[in-house]
């Protein structure tokens, strides 16, 4: 637990440096030595300090929730973008969208985590139904379900002409992250403190149903947790920055290799390191074609296909 | 005490287990043999309530397994299954603690420390102890996941298949460490065996399944017979007294 701190420390500084990147112009020093003008604290406190909280929030909450996918699904490969959890929050915002395009942020996350939940479990019952023999097929599975889901979704956004409003969470950004709108990620944030609380369900969950009925654990139950953590947090971070994809594969697979997957242990690295990366990933974004940004989600997508290609390498030569 | 009566599974219309009406003795070690398909493993997994029962009932000293909560249940019985694929990445101890949650719930006790060293000990683990599972050789995991049954401590461990994976070196000292879990720590020990002069040498009361019946049980003396063993697998056989143990080739 004491190698946490200097991790801490780091995401203290990537927060920091998050916090005066930006098009206007705010200094550290001149925020410390009081000669900040007012314009400029409330840049600081309604945009930059909501996005890198949003950042942090997110970040950690994803890693987390593919972590904890991974385990219910018994599978490496996937994550929230890989199991048809992120299109079904996408259609759930398109639906609040044509029926109901008033309603609260908190009620929007709410409608988008039940759609999310309802396509994990999908995905989950068809993993159930089909038993597959190569651990590649998994991910597979979940990405042509997701497509089939967002094909729905582009459907009917063209129909009702919503395209440009899905276009928007199609590609993770948090530059429209202002003060009060961010504030449903901290029910993220909650409900990764209860996934740290239930750590040894899930490593318990990750040995299979007969490992977890052995040792006297409900395994529908803790399934049942697991997806609406997973959902709600996913749902939560879609409403509002959109799709983050590859975080939630990337982060738990380096910890995996690092230190294993006994989750009581883990989890606050990969939690740690989610919110180190999505952070890292948004400064670039943000100042390597700078006054311009590129959204966090590309960065990250970059990243996170060249890591997924290695990670398949890495497998095939292990094979051989 | 296992009493298992008028229990039956199927699948469709395939019927695995029929009627099958059992008394497993408390202590010892009880092998269950029987061709492929005989409903072996089927049997083993209802008894420790990993697949539902159809009809019948398995009590476990007087505790419907049914009916019994699961972490109450856990505390009294474990069972290992064969090709244990896990997807979490664990060291040897992360699995052989684990074997402690039905008591610790994942906050580790003294008590359960004590219980966790002294099995991997017993399984000659303790220099691989932070080794993670994936990096180890059949017959260790094997060895760790066996250490882990019995850091759970139960009265009764069933073992599906405890072998497979093994070399010859290695599957007899799994045949005897399981002896003597029963004889030394008064464990009762139920297995479901290919190798029927394993279960001929080692056990004090073999359990004979041929399609989805009992066929016959008893002490070694009485199963390890020409004439039962031909019609439980359709083979011939030679029994032959080596050594006080009754030896079967069908080679």
């Amino acid at each position: 637990m004491k190698s946490l701190i200097p991790a801490l420390l780091l995401i203290f500084c990537l927060a920091v440096v998050s916090l005066f990147v930006g098009v206007s112009d705010v200094s550290l020093w001149s925020v410390l030595n009081g000669t900040a003008d007012q314009r400029q604290v409330m840049i600081l406190l309604a945009s930059r300090v909501p996005r890198t909280i949003a950042l942090l929030l997110a970040g950690s909450g994803i890693a987390i929730a593919g972590m904890i996918l991974q385990m219910l699904a018994r599978n490496r490969f996937v994550e929230p973008s890989t199991t048809g959890t992120v299109e079904s929050a996408g259609l759930g915002m398109l639906v609040v969208l044509l029926l109901a395009p008033d309603m609260p942020v908190m009620a929007k996350m709410l409608v988008a985590a039940v759609f999310a939940l309802a396509g994990t479990g999908m995905f989950l019952a068809v993993l159930r139904a089909i038993p597959l023999r190569s651990v590649l097929m998994v991910p597979l599975v979940g990405i042509m379900l997701g497509g089939m889901i967002s094909a729905v979704t582009t459907f009917f956004a063209y129909r009702f002409d919503l395209f440009q409003s899905m276009g928007a969470w199609a590609n993770g950004d948090f530059s429209a992250v202002l003060r009060g709108r961010y504030e449903t990620l901290w029910v993220a944030f909650a409900l990764t403190i209860a996934a740290y609380i239930a750590a040894d369900r899930f490593t318990v969950a990750g040995m299979g149903e007969e490992f977890s009925t052995n040792l006297g654990l409900n395994y529908r139950r803790i399934m049942a947790i697991g997806l609406v953590i997973v959902s709600m947090v996913t749902a939560s971070v879609v409403v509002t920055a959109g799709v983050v994809p590859f975080l939630g594969l990337i982060v738990p697979n380096i910890v995996s290799m690092a230190m294993g997957d006994n989750l009581r242990k883990s989890l606050p690295w990969i939690g740690i390191c989610g919110a180190g990366l999505i952070l890292a990933c948004d400064i670039v974004g943000r100042t390597i074609n700078a006054p311009f940004e590129i959204p966090v989600g590309t960065v990250l997508g970059i990243i996170g296909s060249l890591f997924f290609l290695y990670l398949l390498l890495r497998r095939q030569s292990r094979v051989a | 005490m296992i009493g298992i009566s008028g229990v039956s599974k199927s699948y469709g219309q395939t019927v695995v287990i029929d009627d099958v009406s059992l008394t497993l003795p408390k202590g010892g070690l009880t092998s269950i043999i029987g061709p492929n398909g005989a409903g072996k493993s089927t049997l083993m997994s209802m008894i420790a309530r990993l697949l539902p029962i159809d009809r019948g009932t398995v009590m476990v000293d007087g505790l419907d397994v049914a009916l019994t909560a699961g972490d109450a249940l856990a505390k009294r019985l474990s069972i290992l299954r064969q090709d244990n694929h896990l997807a979490a990445r664990l060291t040897v101890s992360d699995l052989v603690s684990f074997g402690r949650y039905p008591y610790s719930k994942g906050r580790l006790t003294d008590e359960d420390r004590g219980h966790i060293e002294r099995a991997l000990t017993y399984l000659g683990l303790d220099e691989l102890k932070h080794r993670f599972l994936d990096e180890l050789s059949g017959g260790q995991r094997q060895r760790a996941f066996v250490a882990m049954v019995l850091a759970q401590d139960t009265d009764y461990m069933l073992f599906d298949e405890p072998l497979n994976n093994l070399d010859i070196r290695h599957a007899v000292a799994m045949m005897k460490l399981l002896r003597d879990a029963a004889k030394d720590l008064g464990k009762t020990v139920v297995v479901v065996l290919h190798d029927i002069n394993f279960a001929s040498c080692y056990s004090d009361h073999i359990v004979v399944m041929r399609r989805g019946r009992l066929f016959r049980q008893g002490v070694p003396e009485e199963i390890i017979r020409e004439e039962i063993l031909i019609e439980t697998y359709e083979t011939d056989f030679k029994v032959r007294d080596m050594d006080g143990n009754r030896i079967a080739t069908f080679y």
